[in-house]
């Protein structure tokens, strides 16, 4: 099956484009996977939620209220989906910029991922939004409100997609066999890395930063004014971690598309992005407890928020660093792997606890997300992996490019 | 006439500075020296607790009238549908009174939250919402300290409640609905300077009766809602954990450095990419 979609992606030349595309849409493989049986369902009530959101209000279905205005959907969608995406501008920086070609094979699968986070994350962000119409208003430059953190946030969402559309759309030409466009559109990598790689630095940043006005709603073990620092820091192990777990998933699942040599590489890419982890948690690490102490925050932490804060920075910080360290030099693949998972749930407690459990931490009613935003959270997601897996399915993203491509260099 | 080159330069200076900061330096300083921030003073120890002010500004601003019942101790909050609410706290025989209304304040979180310029300080002091701008993202509420923007959940073209200080009413030369109706004369509005020195001759006329803070004087970088009170403020529900600088202040220092990282991230990778670069040759040629 692998070769018969190289040979149409690269011989397509002299057929009917829309033969092609409408061969393309059709699916492929088994349909009734494990995960297609969880995940269809789950999507169409999803559907069937949104509608209602946007009949009857955003609060028919969230438990938002009055005090807490951003709840699941933007602390976990947003905040950490973004943090997740983090691995794309990591790896096009060493592979681009630094130029190290180890990590060649799989920077595009992460931009994919990376891409595909951003549309469906900015786009639960719409869900979010009580007057989507009015969207345009900061877009079009009538409204540009250029003191708010989320104008920049916005705008940097934007440019960063576009961005990320670039350093993927090679992909995109190989899989239509558009030649030229291919080489026009792969001389413009090198551009938008390096512009995507400073958007990312300060939307990741910014992430973290739009919470700074909201200096006694959030718990002050959790509160500090190097938020933007510290969440620029986790983005770097946040994104890597993800491109651990998901090479993991992607290995298995699309192991008929990754050459072999590649597969043999699998095993030093590991190891390399285990070592960058544990240097730059150790890092977050060091910057965290700096914080703590400039604060003086030392009686808070034997409070149940105390005991919360240690969970989180020695649970799933220190020991999945340390994780990392050692097993990147014995070469434990599965507890890299371990490390990864428990990384990536240290950064969904981190953000939640900045964003929603920290958040008016002190409040006699307590925001707790509805199980109707944890479905739309859910059908969000598995959206996105059936479009990842539509396009890894036809593109070269784990595959190796076509011939063509080698042969034109 | 004999412009020698130092004059020249200066002229060309100041030139080309008013060139590029003219049109606000030109056109807004004027206008805003006449202008001063209005502002409400609420005197606590006036108050009767009648609501007419409640009354009056449902009926100024076509919301409902407020049916629930003040009960002493109960803290009535202001809702999507009510921009200004009495509570009142019992105190031996007697009830003390407070009031809570957006603070309008000098320099507002929710105005710098907002991406689309729909909450707006306007220059007379007010910060009115503007409809037509509002994309709903709801950071004004997560930024105003004192929680006064308020969201329609229920509605599926929701608006954003909260106090505007009649600012419609201020254009046509009226004072707010509230402050028109108090009864007690307990509510009164006039320019920010002119309240301040009334409620510290207050104060200092009586320093018996009334606590030695004007709420609202510095708190949050200063606001137009002033409030004077007998008892401590915090007894009576208002917020006062409240910083006293501005709130927009705290991210200044995170968007200040935005566009030092634009410029200087950009020409620092592409320094490293091009060093970097040889290695590509050398690599290739091996193959």
């Amino acid at each position: 099956m692998t070769n018969n979609i190289i040979t149409v992606a690269s011989d397509n030349d002299g057929k009917s484009i829309w033969k092609f595309f409408v061969g393309e849409l059709k699916p492929r493989g088994k349909w009734l996977t494990p995960f297609n049986i969880i995940s269809i369902p789950i999507m169409i009530l999803g559907l069937v939620l949104i509608v209602i959101r946007f009949w009857k209000g955003i609060g028919s279905i969230t438990n938002l209220t009055q005090e807490v205005p951003w709840g699941l959907w933007i602390g976990f969608d947003v905040v950490t989906g973004v943090a997740f995406a983090g691995g794309a501008y990591v790896l096009t920086f060493i592979v681009y910029i630094l130029n190290v070609k180890k990590y060649h094979s799989i920077v595009r699968v992460t931009v994919l991922n990376g891409f595909l986070a951003y549309v469906f994350y900015a786009g639960a962000l719409l869900l979010d939004l009580g007057r989507p119409w009015n969207v345009i208003n900061p877009i079009i430059g009538n409204n540009f409100g250029t003191s708010s953190v989320l104008f920049l946030v916005a705008w940097h969402f934007m440019l960063y997609m576009l961005a990320e559309l670039i350093e993927f759309s090679p992909a995109i030409a190989e899989w239509l066999g558009a030649r030229r466009v291919r080489k026009i559109l792969s001389s413009m990598t090198i551009a938008a890395v390096i512009f995507g790689i400073t958007l990312s630095i300060l939307h990741q940043s910014g992430l973290g930063a739009l919470y700074l006005m909201a200096k006694e709603k959030i718990h002050p073990l959790w509160y500090s004014e190097f938020i933007p620092v510290l969440f620029v820091v986790s983005s770097v192990f946040a994104g890597l971690s993800m491109v651990i777990f998901e090479g993991a998933i992607s290995h298995r699942v699309f192991f008929n598309q990754i050459s072999e040599e590649n597969h043999k590489k699998q095993h030093s890419i590991l190891m390399g992005l285990s070592k960058i982890c544990a240097v730059a948690m150790f890092a977050y690490f060091f910057l965290k407890t700096l914080v703590f102490i400039h604060d003086k925050h030392w009686n808070l932490l034997m409070t149940p928020m105390g005991y919360w804060f240690l969970v989180e920075i020695i649970g799933f910080v220190l020991i999945p660093m340390f994780m990392f360290y050692y097993n990147s030099r014995r070469g434990n693949i599965l507890y890299i792997r371990i490390a990864a998972i428990l990384t990536m749930l240290g950064i969904i407690i981190n953000r939640l606890n900045v964003t929603v459990i920290g958040f008016k931490w002190d409040a006699p009613n307590h925001y707790y997300p509805s199980w109707m935003e944890i479905v739309v959270t859910l059908a969000v997601i598995f959206t996105e992996i059936w479009i990842f897996r539509w396009i890894v399915t036809r593109m070269p993203v784990l595959r190796d490019s076509p011939k063509w491509v080698h042969d034109e260099k | 006439m004999g412009l020698d080159r130092r004059n020249f330069l200066k002229t060309m200076g100041v030139a080309g500075f008013t060139f590029l900061a003219g049109r606000s330096l030109a056109s807004d300083l004027p206008d805003e020296a006449d202008v001063e921030f209005k502002a409400l003073l609420y005197d606590s120890t006036k108050c009767i607790g009648c609501r007419a002010c409640e009354s009056a500004c449902a009926e100024a601003n076509g919301l409902p009238e407020p049916q629930d019942e003040m009960t002493a101790g109960v803290e009535r909050k202001t809702t999507e549908t009510q921009r200004c609410v009495i509570n009142a706290y019992a105190y031996g025989d007697t009830e003390i009174y407070s009031r809570h209304q957006c603070m309008h304040c000098n320099e507002p979180a929710c105005v710098a939250a907002c991406l689309t310029q729909a909450m707006y300080k306007t220059k007379e002091g007010p910060v009115i919402w503007r409809a037509d701008k509002c994309m709903g993202c709801r950071y004004c509420m997560v930024s105003c300290p004192f929680d006064v923007p308020k969201f329609e959940y229920h509605s599926p073209n929701p608006i954003i409640q909260k106090c505007d200080m009649c600012y419609n009413r201020q254009k046509e030369g009226k004072i707010p609905a509230c402050a028109e109706n108090c009864p007690a004369e307990a509510l009164i509005f006039g320019t920010r300077r002119e309240l301040l020195a009334e409620a510290r001759r207050r104060i200092a006329e009586n320093p018996d009766l009334y606590q030695p803070i004007i709420y609202g004087e510095n708190i949050a970088g200063g606001t137009s809602s002033l409030s004077v009170a007998s008892v401590p403020f915090e007894e009576l529900g208002f917020e006062t954990n409240i910083q006293k600088t501005s709130y927009p202040a705290l991210s200044k220092g995170f968007l200040y450095s935005v566009p030092s990282v634009f410029v200087l991230v950009p020409p620092l990778l592409l320094g490293i990419y091009e060093a970097n670069k040889d290695k590509n040759l050398e690599e290739e040629a091996h193959d």
